[in-house]
C-alpha cells in the first residue's frame, strides 16, 4: 500500500478522504493538546536554557581573556616605558658627562675672562694727563697788551711760545693716553666673545638636560598611568600594538620577499655544489641548501642584534656580561660577513651559468652566440644583492619582535572579539528557540481552532473566551528559561 | 628558542612557496629518439635535428637522452648514435650538451639510407633504455613515415612492452600510396597505436613541428 492508497482509504474522492484525513488529524491534536504544549515549550525552554548558559560561559571566558589581554598589554607597555625611561636616564648621563663634566673648567674660565675683562676696563678708564696747572696764568700774561716795549714784547712772546709747546704736549700725551685705551678696550673683544662661547656651551648643555628632563616627565605620567592600570593607558597601547603589528607584519613582507629574491640568486649556483637532482624528501638539496644559508643568515643577524641589545628575544643574550656580548657580537658579524661574501661569489656563479645557458640555447637555435654589451652591469649588481642582502635580512629581528609581541595582543583581542560574537549568536539562537516555541504552540492551536471554539462554548457557562494558551503557559515556564529582557537604563 | 623555531618554520614555508614549480618537482625525465633513416626520408634528418635541439634545451640536470637510428635491424644498442645523462651539475650539463649537439650534427651531415625499415625492433630498444634509466618520466619519439619495412626472417609481430612509455610519433609523412587510399595512412597511424597501447604505453602523433612546446607534457 502506497501513500496515495492510504490516503484513498476513506473515499474515492480525494477530497471526502483529505477531509477526512483533516478531521482525524484535527481530533488527534485535539486530544494530544496539553502533552504537545508541554513538549513543544520543554524542547524550546531547554534549548533556550542550554543556549544561554553556554553564551553567559563564553562570556566569562572572554572576559576572562580580556583581563589576562589588559595584563599582558600592561605589561609590554610597562617593559616598553621602563626601556624608554632607562633609555632617556642614559641620554642624560650621557649630556652631564660629555657637557656638564667640562663644566668646573667652563665656569672657571668664565671667572677669569670676567676678571681680566674687569682689569681692562679699570685700565681703561684712567683719567688722561692734565695740563699743567700754572698754563692758566701764563696764557692770560701771554695775551696782556705788548705796548711799545721790546722787552716786554719778546718776553710776551717766549711766554706764549712756552704755551703752545706745553698745549702741543698736553695733547700728545692726551692722544696717546686715548690711544692705549682703544687698544684695552679692543683687546678686551675676544675676552667677551670667549665668555660668549662658554657660556653658550653651559647654556646648551642645561637646555639638553632641561629637554630630556620633559621626555622623562612624560615617560613616568605614562609609565604612573600604566602602573595604576588605567583603561586609558590600556587603549592606548592596543592601539600601539595593533598599528605595531601591521607595521611590522608590512616590514616582514618585504623581509620575506627579500630572502626570496635571496634565495634565486643563489638556488642555481647551489646545484653546482651540492648537485642539482639530489633531494631531501620532496625537495631538491640545492634548494633546502640555499635555503638553509638564508636561514643562518637570519639566526645570525637575530643573534647579532641582540647582542646589541636592540631587540629582546634572547634574555640569554641580553644577560651576558659585556665582554661576552662583545665577543658574540665579532662571532655574529664575522660568520655574516663571511655568508655575505660567499652569497655574492655564488650570485656571481649563477651570472656565469646563466650566460653559458644563454650561449648554449642560441648554439641549439642555430643562431650565432651574441656577446651582449654591457653584460658586466648585471654581474656586478647580482654581486652586490648578494652581499647586501644578507645584512639586510639580519635587521629583520627589528621586526620580527614587534610581530611577536603585538601579535599575541592582536590574536588576543581576535579571540576575545570571536568569543564575544559565538556568545551573542548563542544568545540570539536561544531566544530565537523560545520564541519558536512559542509561535508553534500557537499553530497548533490555530490548527484545532475549531474544537477548541466547541469546547469553549459547551463550557462558555463562565468564560465568555478561551484565554490565550499562549498567555495561560506564559507563566508555567520556569524562571530559567524567561528570556531576560535587557535592563533599562 | 621556541621563536626562532617559529621564524624558522615560517621562513622555510614561505622561501619555498616561492620558488618555481619546475624547481619545486625535479621530475627525472628520459628521452629515446629514433630516427628513420630508410629510403627518403632521410632528406627529413634537418627537421629531426630542430627536434633534439628542441630536447637538449629542454633537459635539465638528471635527465636521460638517447638518439638512434631506425635501420635495417634497429634492435641492436650499434644503432645508437648518442646517449648521455646528464650531470647533477649545471656547467657540466652545458658541456655535455654541446658535445651531444656536436655528435648528431656530424650523423646528420653524413647519415645514409638504410634498406629496410624495423621501427619495432627500434622501439624494442626504446624500452629497453627507458626502462633501464628509472627516470619518472619516459618518452619514446619516432621521427618516422612508420612504414615498417622487415628484412625477411625478421619476427617482430609480438607483444612490445612499453609500460609507462609516452610514445610520441613525429613528422609522419604521407607516402604515395597514402594519397591514392588515405585509409593506408589512417589504418598504419591506427595499428600503431594499438601496438603502443597493448604493451603499456601511451601514443600521441605530432605532425606539426611547430608546436614542439608540447612534446613532453603528453
Amino acid at each position: 500500500m502506497n501513500v496515495t492508497d492510504l490516503l484513498m482509504v476513506w473515499s474515492d474522492s480525494p477530497g471526502v478522504s483529505f477531509a477526512i484525513w483533516l478531521a482525524l488529524l484535527v481530533l488527534v491534536m485535539y486530544l494530544a493538546r496539553m502533552p504537545a504544549h508541554q513538549l513543544i515549550r520543554s524542547v524550546s525552554g531547554t534549548l533556550h536554557g542550554a543556549l544561554r548558559l553556554a553564551a553567559r560561559s563564553l562570556r566569562k571566558m572572554e572576559e576572562r581573556l580580556s583581563a589576562r589581554n589588559k595584563e599582558v598589554i600592561l605589561s609590554n607597555g610597562r617593559d616598553a616605558a621602563e626601556r624608554a625611561i632607562e633609555r632617556e636616564f642614559h641620554r642624560v648621563n650621557a649630556v652631564v658627562s660629555r657637557d656638564l663634566a667640562a663644566y668646573p673648567a667652563i665656569h672657571r674660565e668664565i671667572k677669569e675672562a670676567i676678571e681680566r675683562i674687569e682689569a681692562d676696563y679699570q685700565k681703561a678708564s684712567d683719567v688722561p694727563p692734565l695740563p699743567p696747572a700754572w698754563l692758566d696764568a701764563v696764557d692770560t700774561i701771554s695775551k696782556v697788551a705788548k705796548g711799545g716795549d721790546s722787552t716786554v714784547a719778546r718776553i710776551l712772546e717766549n711766554i706764549a711760545e712756552t704755551l703752545e709747546d706745553a698745549h702741543r704736549e698736553t695733547l700728545k700725551a692726551w692722544q696717546d693716553s686715548s690711544r692705549e685705551r682703544h687698544g684695552l678696550l679692543k683687546a678686551m673683544q675676544p675676552q667677551w666673545r670667549q665668555l660668549q662661547q662658554s657660556v653658550g656651551q653651559a647654556q646648551g648643555a642645561v637646555a639638553g638636560l632641561d629637554a630630556r628632563t620633559q621626555s622623562i616627565d612624560a615617560h613616568m605620567q605614562h609609565y604612573e598611568e600604566i602602573r595604576r592600570g588605567e583603561d586609558h593607558a590600556a587603549r592606548m597601547l592596543t592601539s600601539s600594538s595593533l598599528t605595531q603589528f601591521f607595521i611590522s607584519g608590512l616590514v616582514l613582507v618585504i623581509a620575506i620577499l627579500g630572502g626570496v629574491i635571496n634565495f634565486q640568486l643563489i638556488a642555481l649556483p647551489m646545484s653546482e655544489m651540492v648537485g642539482g637532482t639530489s633531494q631531501l624528501g620532496p625537495l631538491r638539496t640545492a634548494d633546502v641548501a640555499a635555503m638553509v644559508i638564508i636561514m643562518v643568515e637570519v639566526a645570525m643577524g637575530l643573534f647579532l642584534l641582540e647582542s646589541l641589545r636592540i631587540t629582546r628575544l634572547f634574555p640569554v643574550i641580553g644577560s651576558m656580561d659585556d665582554a661576552m656580548r662583545k665577543r658574540m657580537i665579532v662571532i655574529t658579524f664575522s660568520i655574516l660577513f663571511i655568508l655575505a661574501s660567499i652569497e655574492a661569489s655564488l650570485a656571481y656563479m649563477r651570472d656565469l651559468l646563466a650566460m653559458d645557458r644563454e650561449a648554449i640555447a642560441q648554439s641549439l637555435a642555430g643562431s650565432g652566440v651574441v656577446e651582449a654589451q654591457f653584460r658586466w652591469i648585471p654581474s656586478i649588481g647580482q654581486m652586490v644583492m648578494g652581499f647586501i642582502l644578507p645584512f639586510t635580512l639580519a635587521f629583520v629581528a627589528i621586526p620580527l619582535e614587534s610581530f611577536i609581541h603585538s601579535s599575541r595582543t592582536v590574536m588576543g583581542i581576535a579571540l576575545s572579539g570571536l568569543l564575544r560574537s559565538i556568545a551573542f549568536g548563542l544568545r540570539l539562537l536561544g531566544n530565537l528557540g523560545y520564541q519558536a516555541g512559542k509561535v508553534l504552540v500557537s499553530l497548533y492551536d490555530l490548527v484545532i481552532m475549531l474544537p477548541l471554539r466547541i469546547e469553549q462554548m459547551a463550557n462558555g457557562l463562565g468564560r465568555r473566551r478561551e484565554p490565550s494558551l499562549h498567555e495561560d503557559h506564559e507563566d508555567e515556564l520556569p524562571v530559567d528559561v524567561l528570556p531576560t529582557r535587557p535592563a533599562t537604563k | 628558542m621556541k621563536n626562532l623555531i617559529l621564524i624558522s618554520v615560517v621562513m622555510s614555508v614561505l622561501l619555498l612557496t616561492g620558488c618555481n614549480e619546475q624547481e619545486q618537482r625535479p621530475k627525472s625525465r628520459a628521452v629515446y629518439m629514433l630516427l628513420d633513416t630508410s629510403g627518403t626520408y632521410t632528406e627529413e634528418l634537418a627537421k629531426a635535428q630542430k627536434i633534439i635541439n628542441y630536447l637538449l634545451m629542454s633537459l635539465n640536470s638528471g635527465d636521460s637522452i638517447a638518439v638512434a637510428r631506425i635501420d635495417s635491424g634497429s634492435f641492436s644498442e650499434k644503432d645508437i648514435i648518442a646517449k648521455v645523462t646528464f650531470d647533477s651539475r649545471p656547467s657540466t650539463v652545458n658541456e655535455q650538451k654541446r658535445a651531444f649537439k656536436r655528435k648528431m650534427d656530424a650523423f646528420i651531415e653524413t647519415a645514409r639510407g638504410s634498406a629496410h625499415t624495423d621501427i619495432s625492433g627500434g622501439i624494442l630498444q626504446a624500452g629497453e633504455y627507458l626502462t633501464e634509466t628509472g627516470a619518472d618520466e619516459r618518452y619514446a619519439l619516432i621521427f618516422s613515415d612508420l612504414e615498417e619495412d622487415l628484412e625477411k626472417g625478421q619476427v617482430r609481430d609480438f607483444l612490445i612492452p612499453l609500460v609507462d612509455i609516452k610514445v610520441i610519433a613525429l613528422n609522419v609523412t604521407k607516402l604515395r600510396s597514402d594519397n591514392v587510399d588515405p585509409r593506408d595512412y589512417l589504418h598504419r597511424l591506427e595499428a600503431w597505436e594499438q601496438r603502443v597501447q597493448q604493451g603499456g604505453g601511451s601514443w600521441k602523433v605530432v605532425n606539426d613541428l611547430e608546436r614542439l612546446d608540447s612534446l613532453l607534457k603528453l
